[in-house]
């Protein structure tokens, strides 16, 4: 499948996996050959309580085009209710990418168990393709142009401050 | 243990080929190259089998020859090899958490094709480990004492066998049963196969030890209903349910039974499968253990309303009936917990094409046995309901198994129980038996030559899954007989096949209430409902709950051979951790850092194990590292970041997500 | 409750009785329907057999008819029934059917999007206008009736929507709430020969015997059936088996006509002079 703006530009996922439930699975994934897309990349928590918001603003901040959180299904959480309490995080977190204009598909929450590897490869593949419809999010990318915007205005303002006689 | 030298980093990075698994796939030496030249690698190899222990003196070596003061291995999961690495750093002189592992092979070159993309992948991932570790900082492991006290949950054959092996060893267990008396299901069988061993005769001489063993506290009619604290150091409530009898005190002589004043037995007897009925107050089986007997709160006058003669009480020269007595809650102190909750057996009632309820002569496999045991219901006669033997007997195998509109597993046992029945039935009867199957399991030592013998003897395996029993005779020959409906696969045609009695194989299913005491535990189902192992290879008897293993068919359905061995296993995984006397924990707990602390409070509730407390007087919270388990909840609740997670902490972490995306 | 009716070719043709009784019990109980302009033959299992692609076709098109009235669509023979959500099933689950119906339909400018529901009366007058409602309307009690409910195979496989799949209980249930005594009869599901009685009579035939045979065996009175095939089978060879195999002379009624005797409707509104073998006197007249 073709990209929209196809320089050869890939999603990338930034994955949060809890240890007990989802990163086994992805090793399980890993040990029966599942082949799924590369796009993602997996970073380890204990559990999925620990994910902080501020790491998927980061993540997205840095340049991933998706996150996914991976935690264990409810009731199951090694740690008796982590997962409830990142749900309700995401419900808020979901509530303010929106205001941000960040699409719904970008940050995804899934409950995966340790026997779930099948579970891994089919939504690491459902969320590259998801994504390689939407385009690239790039907000360094972004950045860099509002600050070039920034830069064109402050010396736009420069420009006609040398130039006016009064300002009333 | 090295510490930073001038807060600087000195990392040695290593890259495993693992052979042709990762090698195959990434460019592990491109990989080396490029970790080479990240900030702070003083030391960049690949290597075949870092595992190895050449591969883990590289390390020790270079720590030693590079003064390296951080490690970073990219090879496979931490969950196979993250504590060999951390050995290997701590052997070289350098404190095992200051290294981080990156998994190449199960998330990388075992998913991806061969190619860039998933080098390019390996080299992202190296990038953030190498940016990540150099915030570590070095940590202890914490040490807890394990209490040598064992719970056992269960007192089936699993149970039995895991309290015995323990008391033996010399530590005291807690026997925990539900029903009034231990023994489980193998109290009900009559013989075991491929032996044919008198069950009662090899299961009564392990209750008997269990009862009278100075090690064993028995403790039957009893629940646990409340589970605190974490490995070797667990607070257990049971609830021992009222038998209205004192315990101590009974000796099991039944005279109050003869004396009830319901001279004729009434209310449905449990134990022997609805074949039989008793009386409100009742002995369970003759060698109940403890032979003590039990008062039904719902079928006894006395305790239902109390207007009654109570002959009972005139009847027991030992005063031991009490019918006041009111439940009891234990509490116990115990370092480690056997679950051996058993199994039950498919309602065959879900299947009516095969007459379970409606049509009459129609049995389960428990039925059969209690029919046939000679302490059993019918003194061991196998009769059809109007009294007469069979001359014809159909035994259906898999009823409720290997289907997937009720169970998909194959439930193991029945058709080795089935060739038994088969067997026991002849024998008993005379009668011709068919023997209705998918396929014949017959794994075990001397099950495959007890198959053989069956045949011998004349039983009729017939191959083919059975379409209904059917009450409609098409001939004379068939009126008044259960027509077992099959098409005979091997024969080729459908087969219509008239019998007197008809037995159906139930399977194996976990107990109805399998979720709510695997939650009590905190251990994990699988998604058929048994507990889960850790592994199901290489470690069948732990569960993902450290202190906690489970043994026999609550683990999935097995033999009593397996059961036995699992339930000496998991006494043996307890013995273990006793006999080490502690256990090492992992020590990625939190803490809170009280100057930045203001004290609100979001972070207290949220702890599931109540590690987080409020000192009052600085009003300031505190978290008690014994009781951390490094979850990391709090961590991420808390509004001014001032609660921190070693190993975890918010900079390791953004360090990881910013590197990782280049 | 108003619902649109396909009574397909039977319904029109010997099963004529069904359609006399089952409108005359839905006016009694106040189901309204509106029979399908146009209605196009659904295939059953005839036209399936010589091209399966055209039949899903021709049922698309009713259900098409169906979607432009949008109310659910009642469908009382069993054949009926089962080719319409057969059809259903398939355009849902299948891409390349999808495409063909929307290629088909076209031909005509209709649509169908899978919105409309189609009843099988025994679920439309058991689970919606609901035995309570049929218990007050009862005005002479079926006492003395002993029906073996006959269900057919096509309500409840593959797809059992509305009742169990082994042991459908529906009929059974309205017998009793109609005062009939219910015979109990595990032969209700089982292939009563299909169109084999018309090509290879002593198997389809044999099937039919079978059914019959058995509930006189268990003391029945009556066969209530839900499908005019079943009905046919059952009542047209009665006088053959009896010469082939063993006597047998068993009343078969449809449900709707024993329930338009419970409700008081005259025999002739409901077809039963149509019945081959005929209900006995005193039963009708109790």
């Amino acid at each position: 499948m073709e990209s929209k703006s196809n320089n050869g530009w890939q999603p990338k996922i930034v994955a949060f996996f809890c240890n007990w439930c989802t990163y086994t699975a992805a090793d399980l994934a890993g040990v029966s050959r599942m082949k799924y897309a590369p796009n993602i990349r997996i970073i380890r928590l204990m559990c999925s309580g620990r994910l902080d918001p501020q790491f998927v603003m980061a993540a997205f901040a840095k340049g991933a085009d998706g996150v996914l959180i991976g935690g264990c299904h409810p009731g199951d959480c090694h740690y008796v209710e982590g997962n409830y309490k990142t749900l309700r995080r995401m419900t808020l977190l979901k509530r303010m990418l929106k205001d941000l204009g960040i699409e719904e598909d970008r940050c995804r929450l899934e409950w995966i168990s340790a026997s779930e590897g099948d579970k891994v490869k089919w939504v690491v593949n459902d969320m590259t393709e998801k994504l390689r419809a939407l385009g690239p999010l790039d907000l360094p990318g972004k950045h860099r142009q509002w600050d070039e915007e920034m830069r064109e205005l402050e010396a736009e303002i420069k420009r006609t401050e040398q130039t006016a006689t009064t300002v009333v | 243990m090295k510490q930073p030298t001038n807060g600087e980093a000195r990392i040695g990075f290593y890259v495993c080929h693992c052979g042709t698994n990762i090698a195959g796939v990434v460019n592990v030496a491109a990989v080396a190259q490029y970790a080479a030249q990240l900030p702070g690698v003083v030391v960049s190899r690949d290597y075949k089998y870092m595992c190895s222990d050449p591969g883990q003196e590289l390390i020790q070596t270079d720590i030693k020859e590079h003064q390296l003061n951080r490690v970073v291995v990219a090879s496979c999961s931490p969950l196979l090899h993250e504590h060999t690495f951390r050995t290997a750093c701590e052997k070289g002189g350098l404190n095992p958490f200051c290294f981080q592992m990156v998994n190449i092979r199960e998330h990388d070159s075992w998913v991806h094709e061969p190619g860039d993309a998933a080098t390019e992948k390996a080299k992202a991932l190296v990038r953030a480990a190498v940016k990540r570790v150099a915030l570590h900082t070095p940590l202890e492991v914490k040490r807890t004492r394990i209490h040598p006290d064992v719970l056992v949950v269960g007192g089936g054959i699993a149970g039995i066998q895991a309290a015995l092996t323990i008391a033996n060893g010399g530590q005291n267990v807690y026997l925990v049963e539900r029903e009034p008396t231990i023994g489980g299901h193998m109290a009900k069988f009559d013989k075991t196969f491929p032996t044919l061993d008198c069950a009662a005769c090899i299961l009564t001489p392990k209750m008997s030890a269990v009862a009278s063993h100075p090690n064993i506290k028995l403790w039957t009619y009893s629940e646990v209903v409340k589970v605190d604290g974490f490995v070797g150091n667990y607070k257990v409530q049971v609830r021992r349910k009222p038998r209205y009898v004192n315990e101590e005190l009974c000796v099991g002589c039944a005279k109050c039974v003869d004396a009830c004043v319901y001279k004729e037995e009434k209310f449905e007897d449990e134990f022997n499968e609805g074949l039989a009925k008793r009386k409100p107050v009742y002995l369970p089986f003759p060698q109940a253990t403890p032979p003590v007997v039990v008062f039904d709160p719902d079928a006894c006058i006395q305790l239902k309303t109390g207007k009654c003669k109570k002959s009972c009480l005139e009847a027991c020269d030992r005063n031991a009936i009490i019918f006041d007595q009111k439940p009891e809650t234990k509490e116990i102190e115990v370092g480690t917990i056997i679950l051996a909750t058993g199994f039950r057996t498919f309602d065959a009632a879900r299947l009516p094409q095969y007459g379970f309820g409606t049509l009459p002569n129609v049995y389960t496999s428990l039925q059969i046995e209690r029919m046939v045991n000679a302490s059993g219901p019918t003194d061991g006669h196998i009769m059809l309901k109007d009294g007469r033997t069979p001359k014809a007997v159909g035994i259906i195998h898999c009823i409720g198994s290997r289907d997937n509109r009720t169970n998909r597993w194959c439930s193991r046992v029945c058709c080795m129980y089935s060739m038994k029945l088969a067997h026991l039935i002849k024998q008993h009867t005379g009668a011709e038996v068919f023997n209705f199957y998918i396929d014949i399991r017959a794994p075990g030592k001397g099950y495959e030559e007890f198959y053989e013998k069956l045949q011998e003897e004349g039983v009729h395996f017939i191959r083919g899954r059975v379409a209904e029993v059917a009450d409609w005779p098409l001939t004379k020959e068939e009126e008044g007989k259960l027509i077992i409906r099959v098409e005979d696969t091997l024969a080729g045609f459908v087969r219509r096949i008239p019998v007197d009695m008809v037995v159906l194989a139930t399977g194996l299913e976990p107990q109805p209430d399998a979720q709510d005491v695997r939650r009590l535990f905190n251990i994990s189902c699988s998604t058929e409902g048994w507990f889960l192992e850790r592994h199901p290879k290489l470690a069948p008897v732990s569960t993902f709950t450290d202190g906690i293993f489970i043994a026999g068919c609550c683990q999935g359905p097995k033999d009593i051979p397996d059961t036995v061995a699992q339930a000496g296993a998991a006494a043996g995984e307890a013995l273990s951790l006793i006999n080490a006397g502690f256990i090492e924990l992992e020590p990625n707990t939190s803490y809170v850092i009280a100057d930045d602390c203001s004290g609100c409070k979001t972070c207290i509730p949220l702890c599931p194990y109540n590690a987080i407390s409020r000192d009052e007087e600085k009003k300031k919270a505190v978290i008690n590292e014994a009781i951390c388990k490094g979850c990391g909840v709090c961590v991420a609740a808390c509004p001014s970041g001032s609660i921190v997670q070693n190993l975890f902490t918010d900079q390791e972490i953004f360090s990881e997500i910013e590197a990782v995306l280049g | 409750m108003k619902f649109s009716y396909f009574p397909g070719c039977s319904l029109k043709g010997t099963g004529r009785a069904y359609e006399e009784s089952l409108l005359a019990v839905c006016r009694a109980l106040g189901v309204e329907v509106q029979e399908l302009d146009d209605w196009n033959c659904c295939g059953a299992t005839a036209y399936m057999a010589v091209s399966e692609a055209a039949g899903y076709m021709m049922n698309t098109r009713n259900l098409a008819l169906a979607e432009r009235d949008s109310h659910e669509l009642l469908a009382p023979c069993n054949a009926c029934y089962l080719s319409l959500k057969k059809t259903q099933h398939y355009i849902a689950e299948y891409p390349s059917v999808a495409a063909q119906a929307t290629g088909a339909l076209a031909a005509e400018k209709l649509s169908y999007t899978g919105k409309v529901k189609v009843r099988h009366p025994l679920d439309v007058l058991v689970n919606d206008v609901g035995l309570p409602a049929i218990k007050k309307a009862v005005k002479q009690p079926l006492k003395g009736f002993k029906v073996a409910p006959y269900y057919g195979c096509q309500i409840v496989r593959p797809f059992a929507e509305f009742d169990d799949q082994q042991n459908p209980v529906l009929m059974d249930k309205l017998f009793q709430a109609l005062g009939a005594e219910v015979v109990r009869y595990p032969l209700k599901t089982r292939c009563c020969g299909g169109s084999l009685t018309g090509t290879i009579g002593e198997v389809g035939q044999r099937l039919s015997f079978i059914l019959l045979n058995e509930a006189q065996r268990r003391g029945a009175t009556c066969v209530a059936t839900v499908c005019p095939l079943c009905q046919f089978n059952l009542d047209s060879y009665q006088a053959e088996m009896s010469r082939q195999w063993s006597p047998v002379r068993m009343p078969v009624v449809y449900f709707t006509q024993l329930l338009g005797l419970a409700l008081g409707l005259d025999e002739k509104a409901l077809g039963l002079q149509r019945c081959i073998v005929p209900l006995p006197a005193q039963e009708v007249h109790a």
